[in-house]
């Protein structure tokens, strides 16, 4: 008898808290539930015809003051912010996973955020896409080219080619070393980054045809203890000029300073980091895609209904990517040489892919007579390293 | 040129000298935890206590020499001191936390790394950009060889050769005096200590503050020696490496110092072999430590006998 009270018997204050525990539960996803489903599709379009603002909302995987990807989209949503009329919304270091649509969904709900720009490649699927789906009257313009039919029209896509800008950073690179031996810091062998590596190398090639370039891959996006290794690991071969492709090249600039070796950055101006051994480097100026972008909006025009272009992609000539001022290093002659090139590139006269180019095996990869424009979706294919790179992308 | 001659002696140059620059946070850090652990507790929190030192000594190195004007020389110390001070309120907060009856320490542990690269992250923004002065280096290098290689490779911190000297300090801490005994007492048999009349809360707080105090120090030469720079992912998980190596080095401050000079030479062997041009699987080279460590727990595991020089108590829930 008592056993089978035992069993039955379950304490008062255990009731409650179980009671209490499912309620808390149920209001909280019940109340997700709700702001998820029932608001969607009900915000406003962009309102500059009723006087309010332009709400734009930023997404950074990192840091805004990284010295690197992120910081260049910073700046670029800093020019905008001047603008009249438009409202700068921005949240910094929101990882590539869930959060990241919870923090756009906030923009939008909360900010009255009617355009998004989530600026980390990874963010676009199924993160991007999902919130686009969610809320079709919001534009959204993710940072690739990664937009395909099916997918929700009201996402935009822009990106700006960096091979003309590593090319003349090449020649720069070429032209100041005194070992004749360069070196590059890459992150993984995927394409963006090979590519890079390659203009690079055929930068300099076409100012010193013999020379060489050691690469390092870190394995990693952002690893610091690795990348000044790295760095230091390529100093000690008697290389004096290393070029840098990882998120932020802060450690890789400041170790070669360091090792009194000259550097080429990426993504942002680095030269106040080594005042000594900076060059230039290839920077990101997304301000000039985002002004085009509020242009456009304000003036009432939709990526979804093909009033704004699909995919915006730029590169020297649409003032897309800038070449950093130079360094100390860097001599007047090589000066005005890189001026000639940026120029060169601007007209259409020089074209980085342009065959015959073989690969560090020998074989030929763009044979005599082809050439491929920047914006070449054939360039997305290219997974192997230029004539002229020790390294393996395997 | 004799840089050009240098070829492959860069591989074994490159591995040394990865191994004086990168391996002291790691020497810190477990050094720290095996103190903290020959106490009967144990200290996950290490990596937020990691990123909160190298934080604070960056912040505190550039506002020292920026805004209070102090000298370039000396406001960095004045970082490594707070980095520790940092570590020590960091240790303060888990000490207290997991000696509350029934708290398990591994938990609170985890809950101190979020805590602690949290608050890292929240007070570290305005410090990514600005460059702070750097601790100086003993340049040993010019002594033997004009090679500017070998004397990059032997530029020693001072921090590295104080966390040298600590560890047969800690062993002789351990084995000699009185104190080092009561916390051995403590950590082996709490019953037995608390027997003697030794008070099993204060000596596991006093352990659990100093070990965070040298976590907080290992962060300090993160960011002011090597790299040498404060952003969000200095650390890389190097301060729950340095809480497992603890176990690999059975917890003897000596072992830890020779596990951390592998685990810090470690690192450089991905990068120094793809520099002459090995560069066949370098994923591979850069996940060696974790393998080989892999291979010399399953080597010297038996599943006959428990861990030789386990603190007893490690791992229980007093209370």
């Amino acid at each position: 008898m008592s056993t089978h009270r035992n069993i039955i018997y379950v304490p008062r204050r255990q009731v409650i808290r179980g009671l209490l525990a499912t309620a808390a539960f149920a209001a909280t996803t019940k109340l997700a539930g709700c702001s998820s489903g029932s608001e969607t599709g009900t915000t406003d379009t962009a309102g500059d015809a009723s006087g309010k603002p332009l709400t734009i909302g930023f997404v950074y995987v990192g840091a805004k003051d990284d010295y690197g990807w992120n910081q260049a989209h910073a700046l670029g949503a800093q020019e905008i912010a001047k603008l009249p009329g438009v409202k700068l919304v921005e949240q910094a270091s929101v990882p590539e996973t869930k959060e990241v649509q919870e923090v756009m969904r906030s923009m939008i709900e909360q900010d009255g955020a009617t355009v998004i720009f989530p600026t980390s490649f990874g963010y676009f699927n199924p993160h991007v896409v999902e919130m686009a789906k969610q809320y079709p009257d919001v534009q959204f313009f993710h940072c690739s080219t990664l937009w395909q039919d099916g997918m929700p029209t009201n996402i935009g896509n822009y990106y700006a080619d960096t091979d003309e800008g590593q090319f003349i950073a090449g020649r720069v690179a070429a032209q100041s070393t005194k070992s004749g031996k360069l070196g590059f810091v890459a992150a993984k062998p995927v394409n963006p980054v090979i590519r890079n590596i390659n203009g690079f190398i055929m930068g300099a090639r076409s100012v010193k045809p013999d020379i060489k370039m050691q690469v390092i891959f870190t394995g990693d996006w952002n690893v610091p203890v690795k990348e000044a290794e790295a760095t230091n690991s390529l100093a000690d071969q008697g290389i004096d000029v290393i070029g840098v492709h990882v998120d932020s090249p802060k450690v890789v600039i400041e170790t070669a300073e360091k090792r009194g070796i000259l550097s080429s950055g990426y993504h942002a101006d680095q030269s106040a980091l080594a005042p000594k051994g900076y060059l230039t480097g290839t920077t990101y100026h997304w301000g000039q895609i985002y002004k085009e972008y509020v242009e456009q909006i304000k003036a009432g025009k939709k990526v979804a209904d093909g009033g704004i272009v699909r995919i915006a992609q730029g590169s020297l000539k649409e003032g897309y990517i800038q070449m950093a001022p130079f360094g100390p290093a860097v001599s007047d002659a090589t000066k005005k040489d890189a001026e000639a090139t940026t120029g060169k590139f601007v007209d259409g006269s020089l074209v980085v892919y342009t065959g015959e180019i073989k690969d560090n095996t020998g074989k030929v990869r763009v044979p005599k007579g082809t050439t491929y424009k920047v914006s070449d979706p054939e360039l997305d294919k290219v997974d192997w390293l230029a004539n002229g790179v020790i390294g393996s992308v395997s | 040129m004799a840089a050009e001659t240098l070829g492959w002696w860069g591989v074994p140059l490159g591995i040394l000298a990865g191994t004086l620059r990168g391996s002291a946070p790691f020497l810190f850090v477990s050094l720290g935890e095996c103190l903290t652990e020959k106490s009967g507790k144990i200290n996950l929190g290490l990596e937020g206590t990691l990123l909160m030192g190298a934080m604070s000594a960056y912040a505190i190195s550039y506002l020292g020499s920026e805004k209070w004007g102090m000298t370039p020389a000396a406001s960095p110390w004045l970082g490594v001191l707070v980095a520790g001070i940092a570590g020590m309120a960091m240790g303060f907060i888990h000490a207290w936390l997991s000696q509350q009856p029934k708290v398990n320490d591994i938990a609170v542990g985890i809950a101190m790394i979020i805590f602690g690269s949290g608050v890292a992250f929240f007070l570290g923004k305005p410090f990514i950009q600005p460059q702070a002065p750097q601790l100086p280096s003993i340049e040993l290098g010019q002594l033997f060889s004009g090679l500017p290689a070998l004397q990059s490779a032997l530029k020693i911190s001072p921090l590295f050769l104080i966390g040298l000297a600590l560890a047969p300090l800690m062993n002789w801490f351990f084995n000699s005096t009185r104190p080092g005994l009561f916390v051995r007492a403590v950590g082996d048999s709490p019953d037995a200590a608390l027997a003697m009349g030794v008070s099993i809360k204060k000596v596991r707080m006093l352990c659990i503050i100093a070990g965070s105090f040298l976590a907080g120090i290992g962060g300090a030469y993160l960011s002011l020696v090597y790299p040498g720079s404060w952003t969000e992912r200095i650390s890389s998980g190097q301060g729950l490496m340095a809480v497992a190596l603890v176990i690999f080095a059975r917890w003897n401050p000596i072992q830890c110092l020779w596990a951390s000079l592998f685990f810090g030479g470690a690192q450089s062997i991905g990068p120094a072999l793809q520099a002459v041009g090995i560069d066949q699987g370098y994923y591979l080279f850069n996940a060696a430590p974790y393998f080989l460590t892999l291979l010399i727990m399953i080597l010297t595991c038996s599943p006959k006998k428990t861990l030789s020089g386990a603190p007893g108590a490690l791992g229980t829930i007093s209370g």
